[in-house]
């Protein structure tokens, strides 16, 4: 141990994981460092990054639509910026947005650990991470100019594009290899490293899909890592594996494309379900309703997720079997989703709810992941799906899904366990602000879209028939609303690192898992010792705060 | 497994973790060339014909050779792990350097086998290539794509096993702490086992 770090008062205080700097200082002793918290926070502000070059070219996107006609870059400008856009977001982002930043933080406190089981192969899956997002982004640079094929790489055309396609597919490929480390850290700590007596149905929620989560991480990127490496290998080869030219098959590729990206979707929701789960229980001062059903329900989504891939492809010939199979494994898939948005609004029911920012955006979630997921519903049925495939009724789905669910989860997350990793305070009646920004620019920019879809607007077209006019115009409209509240919140945020209110005490908000019963910010190796887990993590009965009486 | 005692201080060793996280990466590994099990088998329902012809065109002696190779050393391999948890360090090195020694014999025998398939004038886009039926370009492409990722493997596994040696030489691993290089065997038995099955649907459905 380095004693130089121990706190002035000798032993009596454990140093904090920002005060711990083992054996660098500055930005050496971050870099260097395989604690779990500060390989946590390497994530977090990478991935801000990242996300805030992915904004900026949604924006630029946005903008380019808000006329038809050239408005401000050329047709191929605006294909290689969708690309990069859908990369950043999905690769650099979401994906990763809660696994590897606040799992990574959260996971061995919630489970009562030091660290994960694997601390120096966390610590490599973030540099693949930023290598990999560097080469993402700096294949802009090259001539030939960053990929053009959207994020899908659909071959022929990414076998034959003249844009640098291959650094794409291998920043994604390294960014797999780093999801797939960070998965394998988490499956195996879970499984070895959880506190005395806290068994599988005493973990928190989120620890349970991040289980699942972790286990889709490991088994199907590797499918896609293959995939992308065989497209790479095509392009520099002439290997014909999917090459119609050669013999090969694209639709194929859209198998294996999808056999991975499909669950990759639930890598992204499942564990900002996770933690709506944690803070919708704490907010409503109440035990979670069905516990085990949220639990299983985690496992069943990623079961039954990885199983309806080829829902993506209903209009890219598939026989009427196979067809009618996909159609219904995508409705089953509905089940366990719908599961846990009744049982965290049955949990709010006659809970004594105190409206705190982290439920704001928590409760933001299940609103616009709702509409995500049953306009996702719209699709997987048969006749429906041809008429709004490929449309930009897909792109507002998604968006709901993806960014109203898990961009909102991972801004929850942030606000929820912001005091704890740096223990100040933010303003929170701006993060209040920037929600209300957030959420309702984020309808008027995605809302426009179902309607335009519904009306034959397709999805990464540069240009558009004067009546959709209206529609891409509110939509562009919303685009600034949504930047501003993002602006703001994170202005808060930042602002609150250095300027915002010092926080002591360990529980702020009133939570009964384990991150909330050691000091803030969490000491080097989170507890002095391991505690033993004797009940549930929401069992909320010794609560100072009365609960109300019954009232009939 | 519920619960786990934790060893107080630095040295946090658990080998069953270890070995958990091993198996964790051989499953990915497995489904990252199940991926490619899975072209070759849809490719060839497809073109089942073109397959078969092209198949005719490989060396069954050396990919009998290489075979047997390759057993030999998950042979070796299991043999320098069982002399290292008898405490007979010299007998287990020699072992390594044994299965080091047989991987680098299938990847000379492999570049003899891929040279020979260039003189022919089969690579992929060559002319010759090119001017076959559709079917046996895949076949090729798949053969070459699928055992050059294999023949990767093999470079890892062997460079992987030389550090193992370096620890056991310097007396990391021993008798009581053996699960890197027991990791780093299970990582071998995979490239075995993949070739196990490579072996027969490239070189024996002629």
């Amino acid at each position: 141990m380095a004693s130089d770090a121990i706190a002035v008062n000798g032993n009596e205080k454990e140093p904090s994981y920002l005060e711990y700097t083992g054996k660098g200082r500055g930005l050496k002793s971050w870099i260097t460092s395989t604690d779990h918290k500060r390989i946590g926070i390497l994530y977090l502000c990478s991935l801000l990054l990242f996300f805030a070059v992915g904004v900026v070219f949604g924006f630029l996107m946005r903008l380019e639509l808000i006329a038809p006609g050239r408005t401000i870059m050329d047709p191929q400008t605006y294909n290689q910026i969708f690309t990069l856009h859908g990369v950043i977001m999905i690769f650099l982002f979401v994906i990763p947005g809660i696994p590897a930043v606040f799992g990574n933080f959260f996971l061995p406190i919630l489970i009562g650990a030091k660290d994960v089981a694997f601390p120096r192969i966390n610590l490599l899956s973030w540099y693949l991470f930023v290598s990999g997002g560097l080469l993402a982004i700096l294949s802009i640079t090259l001539p030939g100019g960053s990929a053009d094929t959207g994020w899908t790489f659909y071959v022929p055309y990414s076998v034959r594009s003249g844009t640098n396609v291959t650094y794409t597919l291998f920043a994604a490929f390294m960014l797999g290899f780093s999801s797939i480390l960070t998965g394998l850290n988490f499956v195996t700590t879970v499984h070895r490293m959880r506190a005395p007596g806290m068994s599988w149905f005493k973990m928190p929620l989120s620890i349970w899909s991040l289980y699942a989560t972790a286990w889709v991480q490991v088994l199907a990127t590797p499918i896609i890592g293959i995939t992308l490496l065989l497209v790479a290998v095509e392009r520099w080869f002439g290997v014909g594996l999917f090459d119609p030219a050669l013999g090969g098959d694209p639709v194929l590729y859209q198998h294996l494309f999808w056999i991975y990206s499909h669950p990759a979707v639930y890598i992204m929701i499942l564990p900002a379900m996770g933690v709506v789960s944690e803070i919708i229980p704490v907010f409503a001062r109440r035990t979670i309703f069905g516990y085990k059903f949220i639990a299983f329900s985690s496992i069943g989504i990623a079961l039954f997720g990885s199983l309806v891939w080829a829902h993506h492809m209903f209009t890219a010939g598939m026989s009427d079997t196979g067809q009618f199979v996909f159609s219904i494994l995508t409705f089953l898939v509905a089940i366990p989703s719908a599961i846990k948005v009744f049982n965290w609004t049955a949990t709010l029911y006659k809970g004594s709810i105190e409206l705190g920012p982290p439920l704001y955006y928590a409760l933001g979630f299940i609103f616009l992941f709702s509409i995500g997921g049953l306009t996702g519903l719209f699709q997987g049925t048969l006749a429906v799906d041809i008429q709004v495939h490929d449309t930009s009724f897909v792109v507002a789905h998604f968006h709901y899904v993806m960014f109203g669910g898990t961009g909102f989860g991972i801004f929850a997350a942030m606000h929820y366990w912001f005091p704890k990793m740096f223990a100040r305070m933010y303003n929170q009646k701006a993060a209040k602000v920037a929600f209300w920004f957030l959420f309702v620019g984020f309808n008027t920019l995605y809302f426009p879209m179902f309607i335009m879809g519904w009306l034959g607007m397709p999805r990464r077209y540069y240009d558009y028939l004067p009546e959709f006019h209206i529609y891409h115009f509110i939509s562009t409209i919303g685009s600034w609303i949504l930047i501003t509240g993002l602006i703001i919140m994170f202005t808060n945020l930042i602002r609150s690192l250095r300027k915002g209110k010092i926080l002591t005490e360990q529980n702020i908000w009133g939570g009964e898992t384990l991150e909330w019963r050691v000091p803030t910010p969490p000491p080097h190796e989170n507890f002095e010792h391991i505690p033993t887990i004797t009940e549930g993590p929401y069992e909320y009965k010794q609560n100072e705060e009365p609960q109300l009486e019954e009232v009939k | 497994m519920n619960t786990q005692e934790h060893a107080v201080g630095q040295v946090h060793r658990d080998d069953i973790s270890s070995r958990m996280g091993m198996w964790l990466f051989l499953f990915t590994e497995l489904m990252l060339f199940g991926g490619m099990f899975f072209l070759y088998s849809v490719y060839r329902f497809t073109n089942a014909e073109a397959f078969h012809i092209a198949a005719k065109e490989l060396n069954t002696l050396i990919g009998c050779f290489n075979t047997a190779i390759l057993l030999t050393s998950s042979l070796t391999m299991a043999l320098s792990i069982t002399a290292l948890q008898k405490d007979k360090k010299k007998l287990s090195i020699f072992f390594q350097l044994l299965t080091i020694i047989l991987a680098f014999g299938f990847l000379v025998n492999k570049y003899f086998e891929w040279a020979t398939k260039f003189d022919h004038g089969i690579y992929p886009g060559s002319d010759t290539l090119l001017a076959m039926e559709s079917g046996e370009i895949l076949f090729f492409g798949l053969y070459y794509v699928m055992t050059g990722l294999h023949g990767l493997h093999v470079v890892i596994g062997a460079a992987l096993i030389a550090v193992m040696t370096r620890l056991t030489a310097k007396g990391i691993i021993n008798k009581d702490s053996f699960v890197k290089l027991e990791s780093a065997g299970l990582y071998w038995h995979l490239v075995d086992i993949i070739w196990i099955f490579l072996f027969p649907l490239f070189y024996l459905i002629a």
